[in-house]
């Protein structure tokens, strides 16, 4: 297997001198042709100048950039006509029909008049717009603007496609459809790299997760290599007293498969564990034998939020991010939606 | 194709987008359309009656429409910019940037589709003066001449704002910007006023003001001057005609390709 994308040693600055912000720090990442890797992170972490910079929207400070051999700092208009790409929210005209943005998109890579037509014709009807095809986009749900703008991605049949966040700002039901659809299509041997924020789209989506933190990426591996690392799931008990902070921590800690973490402020203790509601259980009746008041309990998958505090020992962070966050769309325009 | 007709089509399939949005929207064309009307009737009645013949022996109507159309195709131009910063901000440039399109075409085509806005807007006022006593006097092919060059040198200031719309990225902040620029550069020549009547550096700055060769040259090929007046002896207004072409030219040679350099390094935040 060939490598479709590669990255080496990206290094991106916004701004310059003392209030230069390092979007991104020397990060390397490989795309296995035919493969679809999730890169996952909270914002600010660099995800977004990953893609622009792969995509030839940004040119980093230093590193390079390859996409099916192509050298996209020095052909760019030769990796445009290879890629598709989706970004952060859809980039679709409002005032344009469905139908009439991505003819226009057909247009633009050249497929001539005709052929631009009736590929739109084909996609809206994969993309199940197909009714909505000649109403303007304003109308559109959100869930319908992302799968309009995903359409758009594919029109030239891109063997390398880009998502930047495909479903931030989705309800839960949109999510689920634009999972299907992407699902469905990476089947069809599409190379993919997309971004989230969510473990378990990644999960769901990627062959393999690279971690990205401070713009460099800080793991990498399949889901299960990381769940391996993270342990699976995790038990979170909130006791009801302080005092019980202390045995509830030992007693987590003899069921999980790991130490439990303590919250003091929040009374909350955390531990990985493996074997499902039956651990869950097991915690209960230990709890109980010690007389442990407990006022929440619940297993859940690990988060983002999980994978950091295992890999850096430090929640996403949120302070230093701020600055990037200006460069980077996620957090502004998803609020703004 | 060539790269040539290539990025021909594509500039079309761009303008063919705009285009489309102006008719969905109408509001916008009504109200790029009411402001010269205004204008229009302000100016021929307000001012109309206070301010004479100015020593140009034309009625001030008369010599008030082609100031008019100056100032609007002028501030129409500002659209190219606050379209340009909109399509940016809602990651529309990205989105043409990762296409394998002619990276020149978003441009073209947006300039083009303003083009269009700017006929729009000429033909209304022309109308509109029509109402309010303004005769074309000249032959009509001398008028076509004189909309002509309104409308190249409207078509040059679109590039410079498709550039500032490029660096300033918020569309609001592109109009208040450019309306600072636009105002007193429509203001300071002679589109309302006799130049002669301004004050020394306001006057000599009028004198070569290209807005003012432009007012001047569509004065006079719509035949709305009086040959016992002549225009101030200065080169500029002498031969407006040339003049506006000149300074038309020398910004379309200077913006095209900084704004085409800036679009190809540019990509939303």
């Amino acid at each position: 297997m060939t490598d479709a994308v590669v990255a080496q040693g990206l290094t991106k600055y916004y701004g310059s001198g003392d209030r230069a912000v390092r979007a991104l720090d020397g990060l390397d990442l490989r795309v296995e042709e035919g493969t679809v890797v999730g890169l996952l992170g909270p914002n600010g972490a660099g995800k977004t100048t990953t893609i622009k910079v792969l995509t030839t929207l940004l040119v980093p400070d230093a590193g390079s950039a390859h996409v099916l051999g192509q050298d996209v700092l020095a052909h760019p208009a030769a990796v445009r006509r290879t890629i598709g790409v989706s970004g952060q929210y859809a980039a679709v005209d409002e005032y344009l029909t469905g139908f009439e943005n991505l003819d226009m998109v057909g247009r633009l890579y050249h497929l001539g008049a005709r052929a631009a037509r009736e590929r739109a014709r084909e996609l809206l009807e994969q993309f199940d717009l197909a009714d909505a095809a000649d109403r303007q986009v304003k109308g559109y749900s959100g869930g319908m603007r992302r799968r309009l703008d995903l359409a758009g991605a594919l029109v030239a049949r891109p063997p390398v496609l880009f998502l930047d966040e495909p479903t931030t700002g989705l309800d839960p039901r949109s999510r689920l459809g634009m999972w299907g659809v992407i699902t469905d299509l990476v089947r069809g041997g599409t190379t993919l790299l997309l971004t989230t924020q969510y473990l378990e789209e990644a999960d769901q989506l990627a062959d393999r997760i690279a971690v990205i933190d401070h713009g460099k990426v800080i793991a990498e591996g399949t889901a299960d290599d990381l769940k391996d690392r993270l342990g699976g799931e995790r038990v979170e008990v909130v006791v009801t007293h302080d005092d019980d902070l202390g045995r509830a921590r030992e007693v987590l800690s003899g069921v999980g498969v790991g130490e439990a973490v303590v919250d003091a402020r929040s009374r909350r203790l955390t531990v990985p564990v493996t074997g499902g509601a039956g651990v869950l259980v097991e915690v209960v009746r230990r709890l109980d034998d010690a007389a442990i008041a407990v006022s929440d309990l619940a297993l859940r998958r690990p988060t983002l939020d999980d994978v950091f505090l295992t890999l850096t020992g430090h929640a996403p962070a949120e302070d230093d991010e701020a600055d990037a966050d200006a460069h980077d769309p996620a957090t502004s325009r998803t609020e703004a939606r | 194709m060539s790269t040539f007709t290539r990025a021909a089509s594509d500039a079309a399939t761009v303008t063919r987008r705009n285009l489309i949005k102006i008719r969905r929207v109408p509001d916008l064309l009504v109200f790029t359309t009411l402001q010269p009307i205004m204008f229009v009737l302000l100016f021929a009645y307000v001012f109309g009656g206070a301010i004479g013949t100015q020593g140009t022996g034309v009625d001030y109507k008369e010599f008030l429409i082609a100031g008019i159309f100056a100032q609007t195709v002028v501030f129409g131009s500002t659209f190219t910019g606050y379209s340009i910063a909109e399509d940016l901000q809602k990651g529309f440039i990205d989105r043409f940037r990762t296409l394998p399109m002619s990276p020149s075409a978003m441009l073209f085509g947006r300039t083009l589709s303003d083009v269009f806005n700017n006929v729009i807007s000429l033909v209304v006022m022309g109308l509109s003066g029509l109402v309010v006593g303004w005769r074309i006097r000249g032959s009509a092919l001398d008028a076509l001449g004189g909309a002509l060059v309104l409308l190249v040198f409207a078509y040059a200031i679109s590039w410079v704002m498709a550039l500032v719309g490029l660096l300033v990225r918020t569309p609001e902040v592109v109009n208040n910007a450019s309306f600072i620029v636009i105002f007193p550069m429509t203001f300071i020549a002679n589109t309302f006023v006799n130049p002669e009547t301004l004050p020394g550096p306001l006057r000599t700055f009028a004198y070569w003001n290209p807005v003012s060769s432009v007012t001047q040259a569509a004065r006079e090929l719509f035949g709305n001057t009086n040959p016992d007046f002549p225009p101030p002896d200065v080169w500029s207004l002498q031969h407006p005609v040339l003049y506006s072409l000149i300074w038309s030219a020398l910004v379309l040679a200077v913006f095209v390709p900084l704004a085409v350099r800036q679009y190809q390094r540019t990509t939303s935040r």
